[in-house]
């Protein structure tokens, strides 16, 4: 009782920004298991490049995962690195990802251990050319052959 | 000869649903946009897995927000994300939202492309 009244009361001190942050992740607490948020924090930090979608690449079920899939295959990701998990095969991980990230939509796309982003984000960076930047740094893409190399600083 | 106005006068007769509405209601008021295009996609996703495990969803599902506002001067694009899906959080949670497409710029970067709209 009297820890719930002193939550009020911090959160009555706070700016309005703060208090929605401030309950999503008390929400976020409840919600999402130690367990499940140690599995994908296992996952996005052992491998490289890691997507969360509905579907595989080869099979996607939705829109959004597929064009996530078809930039990754036209930056020359080869297959072998990208470890995808299938959301719609397990609705725990479906709703553990979203709190995870707290991102509301699939797919999630991450690259050592830092979520890059969404469908439209990866999108764009791959307009922009930060993808690219990002996938070669990273090792995860081959630097395209007809460009000069960089000059090293 | 097809009438140019054949389309806007379609969208101006069309009904936006309560989700829809709500969308279009909260970022006007956080963001006082330049820009605010709301493009209601659900029907192109009726089909899919997850839709059909609901039913087919409820018509509002899915949405294209082509948003330009000053409130991102200086934000990253996550940033940016982050700040609309934190505002639409309870039509994701209570009210069927799945997927948000957003295209979220300045003033200045959307003069640099051209002023234009996202469709």
């Amino acid at each position: 009782m009297s820890f719930a009244r002193a939550g009020l009361r911090t959160l009555r001190s706070l700016p309005p920004s703060q208090v929605y942050r401030s309950s999503v992740l008390i929400h976020q607490r409840r919600l999402i298991s130690d367990e499940a948020r140690k599995l994908i924090d296992n996952a996005v930090q052992s491998n490289p490049l890691v997507v969360f979608m509905k579907g595989t690449p080869e099979a996607p079920q939705c829109g959004f995962s597929r064009a996530v899939c078809q930039i990754l295959d036209v930056q020359g990701v080869p297959r072998e690195k990208i470890v995808s998990y299938n959301c719609l095969e397990d609705q725990e991980l479906r709703s553990a990802i979203k709190e995870y990230s707290e991102w509301p939509t699939i797919p999630q796309v991450y690259v050592k251990g830092e979520f890059v982003g969404g469908c439209d984000i990866v999108l764009s960076m791959h307009q922009s050319g930060e993808l690219e930047n990002l996938l070669i740094k990273e090792g995860l893409a081959p630097p395209l052959p007809e460009e000069e190399p960089a000059p090293k600083a | 000869m097809s009438s140019p106005s054949s389309s806007s006068s379609r969208q101006a007769t069309r009904i936006p649903g309560p989700v829809e509405t709500s969308i279009q209601q909260k970022i006007i008021e956080a963001f006082e946009p330049v820009l605010l295009r709301v493009y209601n996609d659900s029907s192109k996703h009726a089909h899919h897995a997850a839709m059909r495990a609901s039913g087919g969803g409820n018509g509002e599902t899915h949405f294209a927000i082509h948003l330009v506002s000053p409130t991102f001067k200086g934000k990253t694009s996550i940033a940016r994300h982050r700040m609309v899906n934190a505002l639409l959080k309870d039509e994701f949670d209570n009210h069927g939202l799945h997927a948000l497409s957003l295209r979220l710029k300045t003033p200045e970067e959307w003069e640099k492309e051209g002023g234009g709209e996202m469709r």
